[in-house]
C-alpha cells in the first residue's frame, strides 16, 4: 500500500509536535469469581488474580511505543464494581479491599486502578453502604486506587439519598487528604449513566457485562484538532465540523491498531476504543484551545456551548466512521485544572461554574476537576450533584461531578495536584442554601421518556 | 513486516549512504525512499523490509538513533501499521 510522503510526516507531526498520543490502555478484570465469605480470601484472590492478568500489561504496552512510534502514557486497571464482590463477605468496612488493589497495582506497575465503586441509581444494596462510607478513608490509605458512585440512570431515575450521602462522603475525603489539597476528590467521581467499558480514571470500572477480561483504549487528541482547524481561518462552521470529523477519524485509527495489537499480544480480547479530547495542562493539548480557535475570545464566553456541542458530536461521527467498536464516553472532556486553556479562562473571569454546568449538558461527561472552596456545605455539593445527575438522566447521557473541596482553601487560592491532574483556581459557588431540598432524600422518578419498552 | 524510516533535519553529505550502511548491516532492504524539502528542512522516507532482519527491531531502531544524534538529524523508524491505518480508508 502506497502512503504519501506528505501523509507520513503528517502523522509524524501529530504525534510530535500535536501531543497526540494514545491516552491509556486499560484492561478491564472481572472480579466476579473473588466473592467469598472470608474477606481475607477474597481479597487474596483479588490480588492474584490482577498480578495474573496484569503481569505484562506494562511491558507490552511499552514494546508497542517503541514499536509503533506513538507514546502511550497510561497503563491502567479496571475492575468489576468492588461493592458487589465484598459484599458476599461479613466485612463491616471495605477499605481492606482498597489496599490490596492499590498492592496490586503497584505491583504490575499501572499507576491506577478503578473500581473502587457501587452502583445504587436505585436503592443500596449492603455493600454498596458498606463501600460507600469507606470510600473516605480508602482514598486517605491508597495512592491509585480510583472510586466512582453511579447514583442516577435515565433509566431508575436520581436516588437523593444516595446523593445526600455523596456531599458528605465527598467532605470527608477532601478532610482526610488534606495535607495533600484533598486529592483524594480527584480520585473520586459520582456519575449519571456511568458507562461499563470507560477507559479513563477514575470513572473506570468494569462492567457485570463484560467479559472476563478485556482490552480497552482511549485516545486523545486535542492539539492534532486545533491545529487542523488553524488552516481554515475563516471557514463556515460545516466545513470546521467536516475538519474535526476527518481529524478524529486518524486519531481514532492510531488507537485502533494500537488497542488490537495490545489485544493480540496479550492474548486478551479487544473491548473498545474510546475517542474523548482528553486535555492536558500542557501548552497545545487543550480543549478550551480549540474553541477559541473556532472563534471565541475566551472559552465560557456566549456560544461556547454551541461549539462544544459540534464539537463532541463532529468528534463521535469521525470516531464511528473509523471503527466499529467505539464506545466509553467518545466525545470531548471539559476538565478544568488538566486543561490550560481552561485554566486561563476561569482565571480570566470568562468561565464561570454556571457555564461549566451548561457545557456539561453537550460535552461527553460533566463538571470534571473543579476546585471549589473548603468550606462548601455538604447539602451544596450534593445539590451540584442533583443538577449534574438530572442533565445526564433527562437527556440519556452520561454526567459526572468530580469536585474538590479544597480544605482551607478559598476563592483567590490555587490549588495544585500535579502531573496529569494538572492545577485550578478555586471557583467561587452559589452562597444560597440548597439543604431542605437535599435533605428531602429520596428519589426523583425516571422521566417520561425512560418507558420506551 | 514493513517498516518506515524518516529523516528530518539539515542536508549534508553521507545520510542515505550511513543509514544503507547500517541496514545492510542488518539484512534489511530498502524498498522505497522518496525525498523533499519541507519548510526548508530535508525530509527523507524510505519504506523498508523488515522480513529477513538478523537483529531485534529495537537494536535497529537503537542503532539509526544512534546515527541520527551523530549526524544531527532525526532519524524514526517505525512500524508501517500505523501510518496505514491512520492514512487509508
Amino acid at each position: 500500500m502506497k502512503i504519501l510522503h506528505n501523509k507520513i510526516f503528517e502523522t509524524l507531526r501529530m504525534i510530535e509536535e500535536e501531543n497526540l498520543d494514545i491516552r491509556t490502555i486499560t484492561m478491564g478484570i472481572s472480579l466476579l469469581d473473588c466473592a467469598d465469605l472470608s474477606g481475607e480470601r477474597a481479597r487474596q484472590r483479588i490480588y492474584d488474580k490482577i498480578t495474573k492478568y496484569a503481569q505484562n500489561l506494562v511491558s507490552v504496552g511499552e514494546e508497542i511505543e517503541m514499536e509503533f512510534g506513538i507514546p502511550i502514557i497510561n497503563k491502567r486497571i479496571a475492575v468489576t464494581p468492588i461493592a458487589l464482590i465484598a459484599s458476599s463477605s461479613d466485612d463491616k468496612d471495605y477499605t481492606s479491599y482498597a489496599r490490596v488493589l492499590d498492592k496490586a497495582a503497584r505491583e504490575v506497575g499501572v499507576n491506577f486502578i478503578g473500581g473502587f465503586s457501587a452502583l445504587v441509581q436505585k436503592g443500596f444494596s449492603k455493600g454498596d453502604k458498606i463501600l460507600i462510607n469507606s470510600i473516605p478513608q480508602a482514598l486517605s490509605e491508597t495512592e491509585r486506587v480510583c472510586s466512582s458512585v453511579n447514583l442516577a440512570s435515565s433509566k431508575a431515575g436520581i436516588n437523593m439519598d444516595a446523593v445526600k450521602l455523596m456531599g458528605k462522603i465527598i467532605k470527608e475525603t477532601a478532610y482526610l487528604t488534606r495535607d495533600r489539597d484533598s486529592i483524594g476528590c480527584a480520585k473520586l467521581v459520582v456519575f449519571s449513566n456511568a458507562v461499563e467499558d470507560n477507559p479513563f480514571m477514575a470513572g473506570a470500572f468494569h462492567g457485570v457485562g463484560e467479559p472476563e477480561v478485556v482490552i480497552n483504549v482511549g485516545v486523545s487528541g486535542p492539539g492534532v484538532v486545533k491545529s487542523a482547524l488553524e488552516k481554515d481561518k475563516d471557514a463556515p462552521l460545516d466545513v470546521v465540523a467536516e475538519n474535526i470529523k476527518k481529524t478524529a477519524f486518524k486519531i481514532t485509527r492510531a488507537g485502533e491498531i494500537v488497542g488490537k495489537e495490545v489485544s493480540r499480544r496479550l492474548g486478551v480480547p479487544f473491548g473498545i476504543l474510546d475517542l474523548s479530547l482528553a486535555s492536558t495542562p500542557e501548552i497545545g493539548d487543550s480543549v478550551a484551545r480549540i474553541l477559541e480557535e473556532i472563534g471565541l475570545e475566551a472559552c465560557g464566553t456566549h456560544g461556547t456551548t454551541a461549539c462544544l456541542a459540534m464539537l463532541n458530536d463532529a468528534v463521535k461521527k469521525g470516531g464511528i466512521m473509523a471503527s466499529s467498536s467505539v464506545g466509553g464516553l467518545s466525545g470531548a472532556f471539559i476538565p478544568v485544572s488538566e486543561d490550560e486553556g481552561m485554566i486561563k479562562a476561569v482565571q480570566s473571569g470568562a468561565l464561570t461554574f454556571d457555564k461549566l454546568e451548561a457545557m456539561t449538558s453537550v460535552c461527553s461527561v460533566g463538571l470534571d476537576m473543579i476546585a471549589i472552596p473548603g468550606d462548601t456545605p455538604e447539602s451544596t455539593i450534593s445539590a451540584i450533584i442533583a443538577d449534574e445527575a438530572a442533565i445526564g438522566m433527562i437527556n440519556n447521557k452520561t454526567t459526572a461531578v468530580r469536585i474538590i473541596p479544597v480544605y482551607g482553601k478559598t476563592v483567590g487560592n490555587t490549588v495544585e495536584f500535579g502531573g496529569l491532574l494538572g492545577y485550578a483556581p478555586i471557583m467561587p459557588v452559589h452562597q444560597f442554601s440548597s439543604e431542605k431540598f437535599i435533605n428531602r432524600g429520596g428519589r426523583i422518578p425516571a422521566p417520561v421518556h425512560s418507558f420506551k419498552n | 513486516m514493513k517498516g518506515i524510516i524518516t529523516v528530518i533535519g539539515k542536508d549534508r553529505v553521507g545520510i542515505i549512504y550511513n543509514i544503507t550502511k547500517i541496514l545492510t548491516e542488518k539484512n534489511v532492504n530498502v524498498e522505497d525512499i522518496s525525498q523533499t524539502i519541507m519548510q526548508s528542512y530535508f525530509t527523507m522516507m524510505m519504506i523498508v523490509n523488515l522480513s529477513n532482519m538478523n537483529c531485534e527491531f529495537k537494536e535497529l531502531k537503537d542503532s539509526l538513533e544512534t546515527l541520527g544524534s551523530e549526524l544531527g538529524i532525526s532519524i524514526k523508524i517505525q512500524l508501517e501499521d500505523l501510518f496505514n491505518a491512520m492514512q487509508n480508508i
